[in-house]
């Protein structure tokens, strides 16, 4: 099962080094690591989505939440959590196939940031699903290049209070 | 009045009370050791900086202190990651102090540069390169902090140069910052577990408690555990790094359990219906394959830490906390008349105890190296501070050194690091100077850190080494011989050294014992000597370690020594 | 036919005809212990680990191929960490194989478990965890790979315990293809060109040479450009026999105990020429005031060392003996005549002396001395500290592979088991390991390896019974506040060595110098001999930390 994790932890230089580390030493899995920081510029956010069953996921967040720099874990239930990722995503088109691909980011509000003879560059953020779903449709074109930040997430306050 | 980082750093030791270093210089710490020159701070030089940490470690292990110790940049500090990892596996509390290049020369590939903070990231509790020298004070009351509350471990601090050079002004006394972490279970929730625990024991039968290091480290623990399982008659078991939370010697203690422990306390566990593990982990040494470990009990897991409960092992109830409070919490909550019998069980422990004691042959002319262990035992009355290398030194130690108080069987027991037991005996002797220290050594461990025989000759730290001399690097040829086929690959340790000379050659007294009538004269001797003593016991070359589990087996199948 | 990982592991390091391994076993890798028994490979035991990966890095700078070191799962893998960050600092091939626990037990704090993956990740230039048998044959084919090639250094391989009994087909690979590694060996046409323009132009040129020029094997190239174009040379430490040591434009060593003439040329010169050095802190000094008046060409196989530490105007990047050859071919000397007087005349002003004494032995004098005995014979290993630096100016290496030192890392106790290492891969040379006495009783125990194995190494303790190099800038800086630098307290290191069944041999005097040497190398045993010399000598000349090079103590 994937599991989201929101990890606020201290913000200085090294941190990040900590939090990666263990999960090296422990070898977990993990599919993506966003961080960037909070409301509180000496405090980072890093959002985790890790994979395995639930002993798994009860291990990594007591041992993430043992370290030093970590000041909070929490287990975002995927059905209770917003979650953003950003992708640039350059495409290969001909004159023939332009059209076609700014008809289909048109449909996922996906924006045009460059153009060039043979390609167009699209940036689109939205959740994983959405972002699988324009790359689905965009391959058949030739996906010459992308960059994905990993998933972002904060938990969705109008469901606990529920 | 302005003040240097490194005046800074010495006064912050004598903040905390630090009274005793253990150190090695280098061009990078010279701001520091030039402090050290007046201050009232005794510097214990070694001769390599894995002797430094080891008895830092030593000194923290039985004094419940914080052990000190500080090496140069680059190898210097390099030298230390042994000794950092071993701390950190046994949770000791060590604050490490390395120099560190000039700030302005850091990642350049400097001379004497290596990125020590990096490289000790997944071995130490927690490390910091101090950049500015404002923050030294602060870091380093975190870092005595760090190292000694919640679960122990070793915090690592790389001092740049100039970060030890420049002046400012004094620095106020510092505000812990560091994010305190609320429990991580409600109290309803706390008081729901502690419910079912004491249910769990009044209903048990066969209950074991399986005690390990954190009942060492937590001041007074043993007291609590000792109350419990006599109120409750509950026999217990402990784990190598557990020696000496419960008396070896009281009618309900099984010993020590797993790869090596005594028939009686694996059959014990394996048996039990109610395992009250406190301050253990459930290591792979102890529990043998976990699925069959305990497998008709239901687990109960006491421990300081969040983090190791379930890691290993699913468990039926646990409570966080220091084990002192803990046990001392279960002990006043149960009734002892409200308690299932317990009778059956410990009259069949009593029979597995009769039926299964620890047992060594007894050859006319050669010397057991358990029968050295005994005799040791004998004669220091079980009051001595023992501490081991890693082997099968190691486990003879653990099998017939019967130890009755905590903080005084001193061993490697996570990493298992080989060459641990001398550097460590003199750290123990330093901290408690009227207690007897043995280092009960291999022939291939001791030759590890053998050149911090001039530290103890020195420095005058009368420490004691028996070396139960094999020729061999015994565990492992044991392995070789019951797996492999006796096939002995590069286990024999040829070209040993003469030991007796070489104790001469430090100016320590060396002995050689080659028959089983010389061991009690013989250390007997070397109790009485005022200096360091080394004992080369030539012990019966291919003895085994009895009674074994094997690697990945169930603790209650174990080898035994085959009947001749 | 599917054979185990131990297996696969010994038969991969035949094909990469490894010859000898340094070791210490381990319940983790009991495995390949077994099947070294039924092999060929010659397998070293030491006394500590840090032993094994020394000798291996001394085996590997002594015959230029890689060296192997084994070691077990947690301290044994913990205690490599300083012979690797050594490697690693002064680009040595070595491949490190630890045991790890199995796969299954990895993260649970297991018995001797470590993440030494994670600890080596800054001290290697690459490193490998085995979760699978079937890559396994391929990992060391790559690691192997990555060592030897482009800049060398070390790559450490994690054998989980399991990956070594699962079993897999053996296919050894061919060649190798990693995405993310492809060295540059061919410099830039046009950067030469450039290069041999400057060369052309320049008045006062200098040739500074460093440990690549070994690594490369670029030795003779090096010497025809010199002689080509009489371009005054200087090195560093690991670049010492990169040019032999008498030549008449060798300038010595340069740096902070450089010569006082190699300072003085790099401060004046309008072009330097670095070729597989890296600016070093010991080398330049305060950066501002290195060679302030010149152009940088910098040759080195590392783009990374380019315009590290200083601004280069003429960057290439390539092997130096490719490099070097194609300078070679069209390089036009400008006339450096007045250049090279000037140079002469420092050289007579400020050469490198010493005060002999006929009670006390002076250290430099015990150098001399071995050096008028062996010169070319010998291959030199050191430790760190005072005696190394004299190594450096008393002993004149004139080939390459002959000085085993630790330069980037500066790692006491790497001596006695480089030395050792060095005897195993050349079994016919005369090996001397020239020790501080604090730097060798960090790792005395080997002497029991050089017995077992009976390795005729010659260790000249130079007991001078301190820390003398952290006494010394004590003396110098701390007005003579000596504070945890007195070793007054050693063993009887003759005593010692006769312990572990070596030869212990002690000199006093200056007169018994030359005696005690002649025994030790006519005797074909371990031999440790305690030169008791004078405590307070100095290092001179000495550039201050954090002082231009040209600014030197000269006593």
């Amino acid at each position: 099962m994937r599991h989201i994790i929101s990890v606020l932890v201290r913000n200085h230089p090294g941190v990040l080094s900590h939090v990666v580390g263990l999960f090296t030493r422990r070898s977990y899995n993990i599919e993506s690591l966003a961080a960037g920081v909070t409301e509180n510029p000496e405090i980072t956010r890093i959002t985790i989505v890790v994979t395995g069953d639930d002993r798994v996921l009860d291990q990594v967040m007591k041992q993430v939440n043992k370290l030093v720099d970590v000041l909070s874990v929490s287990d975002l239930k995927y059905d209770q959590a917003i979650t953003r990722e950003l992708a640039i995503i350059t495409v290969k088109t001909t004159l023939q196939t332009r059209g076609a691909v700014i008809e289909i980011a048109n449909v996922f509000g996906a924006k045009v940031v460059d153009m060039s003879e043979d390609t167009i560059t699209l940036e689109l953020s939205g959740t994983e699903r959405v972002l699988q779903n324009l790359v689905r449709l965009l391959k058949p074109f030739g996906i010459s290049e992308m960059a994905r930040t990993g998933m972002i997430a904060l938990a969705m306050k109008s469901s606990e209070e529920q | 009045m302005k003040k240097t980082g490194a005046k800074i750093f010495v006064e912050t030791l004598l903040e905390h009370g630090v009274n005793t270093i253990f150190g090695y210089p280098g061009g990078v710490l010279l701001p520091i050791y030039d402090e050290l020159y007046h201050a009232p701070i005794r510097h214990i030089l070694t001769r390599h900086e894995q002797g430094a940490i080891h008895a830092a470690d030593g000194y923290a292990r039985v004094s419940g202190k914080v052990g000190v110790c500080m090496a140069t940049s680059g190898p210097g500090a390099t030298n230390l990651v042994t000794g950092l990892a071993t701390a950190f596996m046994d949770s000791v509390p060590v604050v490490a102090f390395t120099g560190q290049v000039s700030t302005h020369l850091l990642g350049n590939d400097s001379f004497q540069e290596a990125d020590i903070y990096g490289i000790s990231i997944p071995i130490t509790k927690y490390n910091y390169l101090v950049k500015d020298t404002a923050r030294l004070k602060e870091v380093m009351y975190e870092a005595f902090y760090l190292a000694t509350s919640g679960r122990p471990g070793p915090v690592l601090i790389d001092l740049p140069k100039d970060v030890q050079t420049t002046q400012i002004d004094e620095p106020k006394l510092p505000e812990l910052t560091l994010p305190l972490k609320g429990p991580h279970y409600t109290p309803e929730e706390r008081k729901r577990q502690l419910e079912l625990i004491l249910s769990l024991i009044s209903k048990a039968e066969r209950p074991v408690i399986y005690a390990g290091g954190g009942v060492i480290k937590s001041e007074g623990a043993e007291k609590a555990l000792r109350h419990l399982a006599e109120k409750a008659k509950i026999p217990v078991t402990t784990t190598l790094m557990g020696k000496g939370a419960f008396p070896e010697t009281h009618p309900l203690s099984l010993g020590m359990l797993g790869m090596h422990g005594t028939r009686y306390a694996n059959y014990a566990v394996a048996k039990c219906d109610l395992l009250i593990a406190v301050g253990a982990r459930f290591d792979d040494r102890v529990t043998g394959e976990p699925s069959t470990f305990a497998r008709e009990a239901k687990i109960v897991h006491l421990d300081i830490d969040p983090a190791e409960v379930g890691k290993i092992i699913q468990v039926d109830a646990y409570l966080i906390g220091q084990a002192k409070d803990l046990l001392q919490e279960l002990a006043e909550g149960i009734e002892p008349q409200g308690l299932a019998s317990h009778e059956e069980w410990l009259l069949q422990i009593d029979q597995w105890k009769r039926d299964f004691p620890l047992s060594y042959p007894k050859k006319e002319g050669v010397i057991s190296p358990q029968y050295v262990v005994e005799q040791i035992y004998e004669k220091t009355q079980g009051e001595a501070i023992i501490t081991t290398e890693v082997g099968q030194n190691q486990m003879w130690a653990a099998q017939y050194y019967k130890c009755s108080r905590p903080r005084s069987f001193i061993s490697s027991g996570g990493l298992g690091t080989m060459g641990y037991g001398f550097p460590a005996a003199i750290g123990a002797k330093i901290a408690c100077p009227d207690r007897i220290v043995f280092d009960i050594a291999g022939d291939g461990s001791f030759q590890m850190n053998i050149q911090e025989l001039a530290t103890a000759v020195y420095n005058k730290v009368n420490v004691k080494v028996a070396i139960l001399n094999n020729g061999f690097l015994g565990m492992v040829r044991q392995w070789q011989e019951l797996f492999y086929g006796r096939r002995y690959s590069q286990t024999r340790l040829s070209g040993n050294p003469d030991f007796v000379k070489i104790a001469e050659g430090y100016g320590a007294l060396g002995l050689r014992v080659e028959t089983p009538e010389e061991v009690p004269l013989a250390i007997e001797r070397a109790i009485a000597e005022d200096r360091p003593v080394v004992i080369d016991f030539h012990v019966d070359p291919e003895e085994n370690v009895y009674p074994m589990v094997p690697p990945g087996g169930a603790i209650n199948d174990m080898l035994d020594r085959k009947e001749k | 036919m599917k054979i185990s990982g131990s297996e696969i592991f010994i038969r991969s390091l035949k094909e990469e005809k490894v010859s000898h391994i340094f070791g210490f076993p381990g319940a983790t890798i009991l495995g390949i212990y077994n099947q070294l028994l039924d092999s060929d490979i010659q397998h070293i035991l030491v006394r500590h680990e840090q032993g094994a990966i020394h000798a291996a890095d001394g085996y590997a700078r002594a015959s230029g191929k890689p060296g192997v070191c084994l070691v077990t799962s947690g301290p044994g893998a913990t205690n490599t960490v300083t012979g690797v960050a050594t490697a690693f600092m002064d680009s040595i091939p070595v491949v490190i194989f630890t045991g790890q626990v199995p796969t299954s037990m990895i993260g649970n704090d297991a018995f001797q478990e470590v993440d030494i993956v994670g600890i080596t990740r800054s001290i290697t230039k690459h490193n490998y965890l085995v979760s699978q048998v079937k890559d396994l044959a391929r990992i060391i084919k790559e690691a192997f790979h990555i060592a030897t090639t482009g800049r060398p250094g070390p790559v450490l391989v994690d054998l989980p315990r399991d990956v070594l009994m699962d079993e897999a087909e053996f296919h050894y690979p061919a060649e190798v293809s990693i995405r993310g590694y492809k060295p540059n060996y061919i410099g830039h046409p046009k950067q030469i060109e450039a290069a041999l323009k400057l060369i052309a132009k320049a008045k006062r040129p200098v040739i500074y040479s460093g440990g690549g020029v070994i690594r490369s094997g670029a030795r003779q190239e090096l010497l025809e450009l010199v002689n080509k174009t009489n371009i005054p040379t200087t090195s560093t430490l690991m670049g010492l026999g990169g040019i032999p040591g008498d030549h008449p434009r060798f300038l010595g060593m340069l740096g902070m105990h450089g010569t006082k003439y190699a300072n003085l040329a790099v401060t004046e010169c309008d072009l330097l020429i670095a070729i597989g050095a890296r600016f070093d802190d010991r080398a330049t000094g305060k950066l501002e005031k290195f060679a302030p008046k010149a152009k940088y060409i910098h040759i080195d196989i590392d783009p990374a060392t380019i315009s590290k530490n200083v601004r280069v105007h003429i960057p290439i990047v390539g092997d130096a003996k490719l490099i070097l050859r194609e300078i070679n071919k069209a390089v036009v000397p400008g006339d450096y005549s007045a250049w090279i007087e000037r140079i002469e005349e420092w050289k007579r002003e400020f050469p490198l002396s010493y005060q002999q004494d006929d009670e006390i032995i002076k250290p430099q004098y015990v150098i001399e001395q071995i050096y008028d005995l062996v010169k070319d014979r010998a291959i030199i290993a050191t430790d760190v500290g005072q005696h190394q630096m004299w190594v450096a100016h008393y002993y004149k290496f004139n080939d390459r592979r002959m000085l085993l030192t630790s330069g980037g890392l500066g790692t006491m106790g790497y001596g006695l088991p480089a030395a050792i290492g060095a005897q195993v891969a050349c079994p016919d040379k005369l090996v001397f390991d020239i020790a501080g006495d604090g730097s060798f009783q960090m790792v005395l125990q080997e002497l029991a390896t050089a017995v077992q194995y009976n390795l005729p190494v010659k260790v000249a303790i130079i007991n001078n019974q301190c820390l003398g190099m952290v006494r010394q800038w004590q003396e110098l800086f701390m007005n003579k506040r000596y504070s945890g630098v007195c070793l007054k307290c050693a063993p009887d290191f003759v005593k010692l060595a006769e312990s572990y069944g070596a030869v212990g041999l002690r000199a006093s005097k200056p007169a018994e110098v030359r005696p005690v040497l002649n025994e030790a190398i006519s005797v074909n045993k371990p031999v440790v001999i305690d030169f008791r010399v004078a405590c307070e000598e100095n290092v001179f000349p000495m550039v201050p930390a954090g002082a231009g090079i040209e600014e030197m103590l000269l006593s």
